[in-house]
């Protein structure tokens, strides 16, 4: 699949109809999620009340931050070895994109959260671990962007940001681990759409409500596809320019 | 391979510390002015001051770790020394980590050695001090080896400065969470062994980064 799409041409073919069929079924999805989840669900009291409706789009774009960093040093890996100008096309795509997400789920944690655990404002957002983790990550995804921004041309700032996209994902697993260790007591609820990891989980824990988890897995599809659709477009604007870019030199030399 | 290159770094990192006016004493007059200022900042309150001394003091390693790092790689791209490195047969990855070595060496090391007095100024109480201090050499060395990646990056780009902390402070977060522990729980505490492996990774792959993002650099 990915092969396939390699090709530039097929590529622009494939894009130029997975991206509106990308917003369509994404922005029904998240239509459909948003309704139900502000809506129709019972508000959970235990988590905030109301606040908690937050949670239908915190938790997808903590998915998405998460996952599109990876992608970001994915697609950076396989530009430096294999040098694929389409690689590297993503790779720019997607660092706005994830840049957004991770600021997004660290504005709606932050809103949930400042009454959902019952902790006051100031002390919630530079006192939780897991939120903090996001800024670090929105921090690395900001450098990427400036790094980009300020080499002069294209192919070098391809290269040194490849570099640091690759530095950055191998350094992200430690900052996790530190900033978790650093708050020992966070008061963010343990994980609980994927429990495998928490192996005890707490009393007052019976699993997650499928009413909610219902909601959370539409958000989850619709912002995945969202998220493709608007890196899609991004990807298909930078290769017109580079086209229009070559077209413009080759009617200048023959001029 | 002969160490020819890499003397050469070693000793051109040492004279550009040394000739360029006040160099080595820089970031050595930033650490304690910054530090110096906390009082201001916080208030007199003896025992607010010896709570956060510690932390203050990390604050003002990471920062003052900023000040130089413009221009470690940057001399050398500008004087040709990167191009004639990098024509040996020599690894520039090799040469890149004798360079932060011996920068850290000129500007990292001595705050470590300024640390007792900055600390006794803020009231950190002396049996903190040893493990302060040792944490202060190994993180040191992980904001040098980090922003040394981050300079190599950026090595090319005019007025640096403001990028390489973007980049870099991400990068710092490990070293300084566990550095930190260190200081308040002792050489024992388990935060020790963490910090010594976030310097070791740095160690590891912070050369390969730097030598890949300088050969990109003398392009």
């Amino acid at each position: 699949m990915l092969s396939y799409l390699a090709n530039p041409l097929r590529f622009m073919r494939f894009s130029r109809l997975a991206v509106p069929i990308c917003f369509a079924l994404g922005a029904i999805m998240i239509g459909w999620s948003l309704y139900n989840g502000l809506l129709v669900v019972p508000p959970d009291e235990k988590q905030g009340g109301d606040l908690m409706r937050a949670m239908f789009t915190h938790v997808p774009s903590a998915w998405l931050c998460m996952g599109l960093y990876a992608a970001l040093a994915g697609a950076s890996f396989v530009w430096y070895i294999w040098r694929h100008e389409l690689a590297d096309v993503a790779a720019r795509a997607i660092a706005p994109i994830g840049a957004g997400y991770t600021a997004l789920c660290f504005i709606t944690g932050s809103i949930w959260g400042q009454k959902g655990w019952g902790a006051g404002w100031h002390n919630l957002i530079l006192g939780d671990s897991r939120l903090m983790s996001v800024l670090v990550l929105f921090f690395l995804f900001l450098g990427y962007i400036a790094l980009r921004a300020a080499l002069e041309t294209r192919q070098k700032a391809a290269r040194a940001a490849a570099i640091l996209a690759m530095v950055g994902i191998v350094n992200v697993p430690i900052i996790k681990v530190s900033v978790d260790m650093w708050q020992t007591t966070t008061i963010h609820q343990p994980s609980s759409v994927l429990s495998i990891g928490n192996s005890e989980p707490r009393a007052e824990d019976e699993g997650m409500n499928p009413v909610y988890l219902q909601q959370l897995l539409w958000g989850f599809g619709g912002h995945t596809l969202l998220a493709s659709a608007m890196i899609l477009m991004l990807m298909r604007s930078e290769v017109y320019t580079q086209q229009a870019d070559r077209q413009l030199a080759l009617k200048l030399e023959a001029s | 391979m002969t160490a020819s290159p890499l003397f050469s770094a070693f000793r051109s990192s040492l004279s550009e510390a040394w000739a360029s006016g006040a160099g080595l004493l820089l970031p050595l007059g930033f650490f304690a002015g910054t530090a110096a200022l906390v009082p201001f900042t916080l208030g007199s309150d003896a025992e607010l001051l010896s709570r956060v001394g510690p932390g203050i003091l990390w604050l003002a390693l990471a920062l003052s770790s900023m000040v130089t790092l413009e221009r470690v790689f940057q001399a050398d791209l500008q004087d040709g020394a990167l191009d004639l490195w990098l024509q040996d047969t020599g690894s520039i990855s090799l040469v890149a980590a004798i360079k932060t070595l011996t920068h850290w060496l000129v500007s990292g090391f001595p705050l470590v050695l300024l640390t007792p007095l900055i600390g006794f100024m803020l009231g950190v109480s002396p049996d903190k001090m040893v493990p302060a201090m040792l944490s202060y050499a190994l993180g040191g060395l992980v904001f040098f080896l980090w922003g040394g990646v981050a300079a190599a990056l950026s090595a090319s780009v005019a007025r640096a400065g403001l990028l390489i902390a973007l980049i870099a402070l991400p990068l710092y977060v490990p070293a300084l969470i566990f550095g930190v522990q260190v200081v308040d729980a002792g050489l024992e505490s388990p935060s020790f062994l963490f910090l010594c492996a976030c310097t070791l990774f740095a160690l590891g792959v912070a050369p390969a980064a730097m030598g890949a993002a300088l050969r990109l650099a003398a392009e």
